[in-house]
């Protein structure tokens, strides 16, 4: 059983901030995956847990004691780095086994416990073996078979499979899913890659520039960004940003993007939600599976025209003009023939969402 | 503009060969994305068009012409690298302007400054013309050294992994601009990589290298569709294509050891079907099958276990575990599965495409 909380957590590298208040409660046994760009501030967010950074202000609770003045060793809390770090000198057996050996567990517990995460992990034909005789995947299991057969309060990870091949990344992803469903302990796992976040989190938190973006599950990352930034860093393609006017029509709403002849039709609630709101000016918000597109005019379609035309094997990304504006469709694999092609576009009001420019924060609005 | 041959190239450095055999044809204006794994001679290949390499073997043809003779300099090819290698004490303006100032055949002054305005302007780096190149980001550099080979007006550009080094969102903004700058131009394009999803997203038409070989030319969509063998099928489309072993038997697919069965109704009617007679009952097989033509319904023949779940947002892509053997399905994103769900899934006869076990080679290519 394991919560760990972070309160008002602020953190200098000299006049530098990389941790801008930060405020998050993580749940026991949940797989927590802070997400962002590089120098966004969450690897010291982990470091700052794990106690190998010290925090300037707030504090970091573990089952609600404060640990921030703990040492590392004191926290109970075991790390799994991006560099293997296993000692070469040693078999895979005695570095899994390294961390048991200073407690005063015995010659028996030892072995059976480092024996039952050898064949939770795979490697159990592998303990006899050197570091430098394993593949790179081996090689990480073992460090996670380090740092699990301790049974620590909490396993942090900081881009774990980053230096693996695509092929095998995916692989130990799986396995690290599948294992953190088995042995369930909570586990705070850093990384750029949002399909990575997507797929292994039950909770995403987003960083930016230090400063915490979004905490939510995949789903709502991806159906409901907080904010511009959110948007564009999560999915792929990019979701597509447009400034646009939204006016009224007779008995709908209309949503001018690229200054447009005409607009995308909206449901007149559409003004009454975007009433309560002070936005100046406002952005629209669609992904590329959001736009729909036909070939022959309907209602509530508007004529636009294709340009490039990406085919992506299952499915095609086409770049539609909207008056100035480029707006990337998904659509079926050769549904577009070719460029210049007239089509007829609508936006899934559903899916729309709409942002205020200054703040770059989400209105919130659902249709 | 140029159209570019290679007829029966083959290139050998000491006992290392690197190309055998090459045919290669590359109509004036085309985009043509040369695909292959590290290693499988694809700088070799362009090199021997810009004349930095001599072929050990067969000839290169620039417009109908045997270019044998002919340095590099009078190719007239520009090079695009990974590497930018921008001079980085000069400006913007001053990098672009370089290639047009050697000390023979000078262009007048007033024609450089148009050429440069005008590459500026379609690369969208006007703004930056006065700053130092070591002030830009990764992909301003990138722009900047594409903008040294437009300024030249050459008549073929080579491009050589130009976007490998940039980030992903990154990538996927200068994949569509790179593009539309080639058509822009009407230029005949050489673009190198290891990345199948630039070769997709880009090509008019796509070479598969593999050890030197040609193993496939065609548009996207074919070598999609229809690959040649179980190397390109494999290696191109994220995730790959499913290979399952199995033989036909009455009609049905049945896979071995596997040992499942599902229906087959003579394969994918796309490219012709197959010839007659080509697949005998009990030929030992590979199916093919990519992975968004396998479906889940509670009723299909197939009893799986849900491995994995990769959460791309717009999609899932499940890895399905039947026996040892694991298969990827793209669901809808609303698809609401666990890890070890057991489910029941099904392939669209019409999409599978069959290998010969032995040679890999698809049947519908196989004479």
């Amino acid at each position: 059983m394991t919560q760990i909380e972070l309160r008002g957590v602020q953190k200098y590298f000299g006049a530098v901030q990389v941790i801008k208040d930060l405020n998050l409660a993580i749940n026991d046994n949940e797989f927590i995956v802070l997400l962002g760009q590089s120098g966004c501030g969450k690897t010291t967010t982990l470091r700052a847990i794990a106690g190998l950074e010290t925090i300037d202000e707030g504090d970091i609770l573990i089952d609600g004691k404060p640990v921030q003045h703990l040492k590392a060793s004191d926290r109970d809390i075991a790390m799994v780095f991006q560099s293997f770090s296993l000692y070469p000198h040693m078999s895979v057996y005695e570095n899994i086994a390294f961390p048991l050996r200073a407690t005063r567990m015995g010659r028996g517990e030892i072995d059976s416990a480092v024996r039952d995460i050898g064949k939770i992990l795979r490697i159990s034909d592998l303990l006899e073996k050197k570091p430098s005789a394993l593949s790179g995947g081996d090689m990480q299991r073992v460090a996670i078979g380090r740092a699990l057969v301790r049974r620590p309060k909490a396993l942090l990870m900081d881009e774990p499979i980053g230096a693996l091949d695509a092929k095998l990344r995916e692989e130990m992803r799986a396995e690290i899913k599948r294992l953190h469903i088995k042995q369930g302990s909570t586990t705070i796992y850093v990384t750029h890659d949002q399909i990575e976040a997507m797929s292994l989190a039950d909770r995403i938190v987003i960083m930016h520039e230090g400063v915490l973006q979004q905490v939510g599950t995949p789903d709502e990352v991806y159906s409901h960004p907080a904010n511009l930034f959110v948007a564009q860093f999560v999915g792929s393609p990019v979701m597509n940003i447009a400034d646009a006017a939204v006016t009224e029509a007779p008995s709908s709403a209309s949503v001018t993007v690229g200054g447009a002849e005409t607009g995308f039709s909206f449901p007149r609630e559409l003004l009454a939600k975007l009433n309560g709101h002070a936005a100046s000016k406002l952005a629209l918000g669609i992904r590329p599976e959001g736009i729909i597109v036909r070939h022959d005019a309907a209602d509530g379609f508007m004529p636009v025209e294709a340009q490039i035309i990406e085919p992506l094997g299952s499915y095609d990304i086409v770049d539609l003009k909207v008056g100035s504006k480029m707006l990337r469709a998904r659509t079926r694999s050769g549904f577009v023939s070719g460029i210049g092609e007239r089509l007829f576009a609508r936006v899934d009001p559903v899916q729309a969402h709409f942002f205020d420019t200054a703040s770059g924060s989400s209105l919130g609005i659902k249709l | 503009m140029a159209h570019i041959q290679l007829k029966k190239v083959s290139k050998t450095f000491g006992n290392h060969t690197a190309l055998i055999d090459l045919d290669l044809d590359i109509a004036d204006g085309e985009f043509f994305v040369l695909l292959g794994e590290t290693g499988a001679g694809k700088t070799t290949t362009l090199r021997l068009i810009a004349g930095l390499e001599k072929p050990s073997e067969g000839q290169v043809f620039i417009d109908g012409v045997d270019v044998a003779n002919w340095g590099a300099a009078e190719r007239d090819v520009a090079l695009v690298l990974q590497q930018y290698s921008l001079y980085p004490r000069y400006t913007v303006r001053e990098n672009l302007e370089f290639p047009l100032k050697p000390k023979i055949r000078r262009l007048p002054d007033a024609e450089i400054k148009d050429r440069v305005d005008r590459a500026a302007r379609t690369l969208r780096i006007e703004h930056l013309l006065d700053r130092k190149t070591d002030k830009l980001s990764g992909g301003e550099m990138q722009r900047v050294s594409i903008g040294r080979a437009i300024v030249r007006k050459p008549r073929v550009f080579l491009m050589d992994e130009p976007l490998s080094a940039l980030d992903a969102k990154l990538r996927e903004a200068l994949r569509t601009e790179l593009k539309n700058l080639q058509m822009q131009l009407g230029a005949t394009f050489l673009f190198v990589t290891h990345d199948q999803i630039e070769a997709m997203s880009m090509g008019d038409k796509v070479g598969v290298l593999n050890h030197g070989r040609i193993v496939q030319t065609g548009t996207p969509h074919e070598i999609y569709n229809n690959p040649r063998d179980t190397y390109v099928a494999s290696f191109v489309g994220s995730p790959p294509m499913n290979l399952i072993d199995g033989k036909l038997v009455n009609g049905r697919a049945v896979m071995a050891p596997l040992n499942f069965e599902l229906p087959f109704s003579g394969g994918a009617k796309a490219f012709g079907g197959l010839k007659a007679g080509a697949a005998t009952d009990g030929r030992a097989l590979v199916f093919g099958i990519r992975p968004e033509d396998v479906y889940l319904e509670s009723g299909a023949p197939v009893e799986a276990r849900v491995h994995d779940v990769e959460n791309h947002g717009v999609e899932k892509i499940l890895t399905l575990r039947v026996g040892d053997a694991m298969l990827r399905a793209t669901v809808p994103a609303r698809t609401d599965v666990a890890i070890e769900q057991p489910v029941r899934f099904a392939w669209n006869p019409d999409k599978v495409v069959l290998f010969d076990k032995g040679s890999g080679v698809n049947l519908r290519h196989a004479s």
